[in-house]
């Protein structure tokens, strides 16, 4: 019988993170994501070259909100150092630092101090890094224009720029030569929108990758799922401004909710939490998987030996 | 939509002077305006009043692809020039065109054929145009299954219902559109169609506002190629709303800047 294939026209754009010595940096490895020419793995249908990555998160202050990466972690949560280090013995593809303690309502910290705790995080460890701000869109953009300066040449991914942000973001990310996440509300029409009001500066397309807010499991997970297919699909039939990789803020969107921080003692019927929590951020993450995400960012170890697997399973052309 | 820029057509003054004194200068000029007004490709006709038909089609499409690397469409009643023109173009190019006159069809098919060419097939025979939907897409099949006997892939084909002046034959314009529809439910996946857009509105007082209308018109019925002409700037913008509102594809408020990006 005939097989019945779809033919897309286009493919997402490539992207590489990290920069080794040869390339002016000091990574140990450079990461590749994209490029795809079909839908996530339908490896019948076109090319996945590089399977998705997973990213760990580590802040610069421990995570309080976060009850259960500071209670299960807390040998490490102290200390973004030795938490960064465990990152790299856990086998993380990519390092994702985040500057919580930047955000004025925490500790305010400066730009400068921010830029110094990058530079102890690359002297530390070599894996490619994600850097995230503290989520107020104005620091972040005078933290990133500090810390593109203190990493330039390392190649990394630079987050958020939203659109209040975005003109910021995208000056540090080119003086430093970095890349960007490009981050909007679950909207495909702003998701595109800020594409474009980022490419009219200038800045490669090839340079953004999307972050269209990440629903956690439970918590609008499926609005998240399906702009993330129609993005891909836009993508595939050639729109430039929608052919761009995803990145999924998984922990983010897990460690916060109530399933990942009420125990058994007060929510038998949820089972344990230490199995739920776990669960719930994987099981969030292998979704996203399938509906074209690029790199997944989570926060606990047994997560990332869980997600690494299932990758490695659908990599496996049938 | 796919668009052919019209531009370079020797029935325009400036175009016939450059042909004549060989001025690449404007025939570049045009190429390049056209592309980046968001022309899918070009198409070249040395006009009538042209002494040496074949040299002004090499010199044309010479000249264009010095500067565009973009599909030319060889307009030309003439065998020998199609043929001469196919040889040196460097992309893919189109056939303009064919119709179901079966000596048309015993010529170009086989050229079609030897150049992988894309093929414009006219809904015409030795009878002329047919005045109902039914007469033009039973010559619309005739092409169709003309070509996949001849084992040329129908995704190469642009059908094109012919519209008429809307000042000569107003009732044609609405049999027209429906001609497109059922062009469409010829086969599966349905083979493509086309249309000479600028000629409805010939010699009307406000060609743009009738080509305008016609092209947001013939797109809900499932248009999907013109010969237009790009630097018509509204007609642009209405063709590109009109795709967006048949969710061809995204929207976001630069959604005119973003197509042009494409």
């Amino acid at each position: 019988m005939e097989k019945v294939l779809e033919k897309w026209t286009s493919k997402i754009n490539e992207m590489v993170i990290g920069a080794t010595k040869e390339e002016g940096g000091t990574r140990s490895k450079k990461v590749h994501i994209g490029g795809e020419t079909t839908l996530p793995f339908l490896h019948f249908e076109g090319e996945i070259p590089y399977p998705p990555v997973v990213a760990l998160e580590v802040w610069d202050i421990p995570p309080e909100e976060w009850s259960f990466i500071s209670e299960d972690l807390k040998e490490v949560v102290n200390d973004p150092l030795l938490w960064a280090k465990k990152v790299e013995e856990w086998g993380a593809d990519l390092l994702c630092f985040r500057l919580a303690s930047a955000h004025p309502e925490k500790d305010d910290t400066s730009p400068e101090k921010c830029a110094e705790k990058v530079k102890k995080i690359l002297e530390t460890v070599k894996l490619p890094l994600i850097i995230l701000g503290c989520g107020q869109p104005d620091k972040d953009g005078e933290i990133l224009l500090k810390v593109s300066e203190v990493a330039k040449g390392e190649n990394c991914l630079l987050g958020m720029a939203a659109k209040d942000n975005y003109k910021t973001v995208v000056a540090a990310a080119t003086y430093g030569g970095h890349s960007i996440i490009a981050e909007t509300p679950l909207d495909i029409n702003l998701e595109k929108q800020l594409n474009i009001l980022i490419t009219d500066l200038g800045f490669l397309a090839e340079r953004i990758i999307a972050h269209p807010t990440t629903g956690g499991l439970g918590y609008g997970f499926e609005y998240c799922y399906s702009i993330m297919e129609r993005t891909r699909i836009a993508g595939l039939q050639g729109d430039k401004m929608m052919a761009i990789p995803i990145i999924n803020l998984v922990a983010q969107e897990t460690w916060k909710h109530k399933e990942a921080k009420v125990n058994e003692n007060e929510a038998p019927q949820w089972g344990v939490l230490n199995k739920r929590a776990i669960a719930w951020e994987t099981t969030c993450a292998v979704g996203y998987l399938q509906s074209g995400a690029d790199i997944l960012v989570l926060a606990h170890p047994q997560s990332l030996i869980n997600v690494k697997k299932a990758i490695s399973e659908l990599m496996i052309k049938t | 939509m796919f668009i052919i820029g019209e531009r370079i057509n020797g029935m325009f003054k400036s175009v016939a002077e450059a042909i004549q004194k060989k001025d690449k200068k404007v025939i570049r000029d045009l190429a390049l305006k056209q592309v980046n007004a968001g022309a899918n490709a070009l198409d070249l006709n040395v006009g009538p009043a042209v002494a040496e038909p074949l040299e002004a089609m090499i010199w044309l499409i010479e000249t264009v692809q010095e500067v565009a690397k973009v599909t030319l469409s060889i307009d030309t009643t003439k065998p020998e020039v199609m043929e001469a023109g196919l040889k040196i173009c460097q992309n893919q190019a189109i056939i303009n065109s064919i119709s179901a006159v079966k000596e048309k069809m015993d010529t170009l098919i086989p050229l079609a054929k030897k150049y992988n060419s894309l093929i414009i097939g006219l809904t015409l025979d030795e009878k002329g145009i047919p005045q109902t939907v039914e007469g033009r897409t039973e010559l619309a099949c005739t092409i169709l299954t003309r070509l996949i006997d001849e084992e040329i892939s129908p995704e190469n084909l642009y059908l094109d219902p012919l519209i008429l002046p809307v000042n000569v034959a107003q009732d044609q314009c609405p049999l027209v559109l429906e001609t497109i529809k059922q062009i469409k439910l010829l086969s599966d996946p349905p083979p493509k169609t086309l249309l000479g857009l600028s000629n409805v509105s010939q010699k009307t007082l406000d060609r743009s506002l009738v080509n305008r209308t016609y092209a947001v018109m013939s797109l809900a019925y499932g248009l999907d190629g013109a010969i237009l002409d790009p630097l018509d700037e509204e007609l642009m913008k209405a063709v590109i709303t009109a795709e967006l509102l048949l969710n061809k594809f995204i929207y976001c408020d630069s959604y005119l800047e973003a197509y042009r990006k494409k």
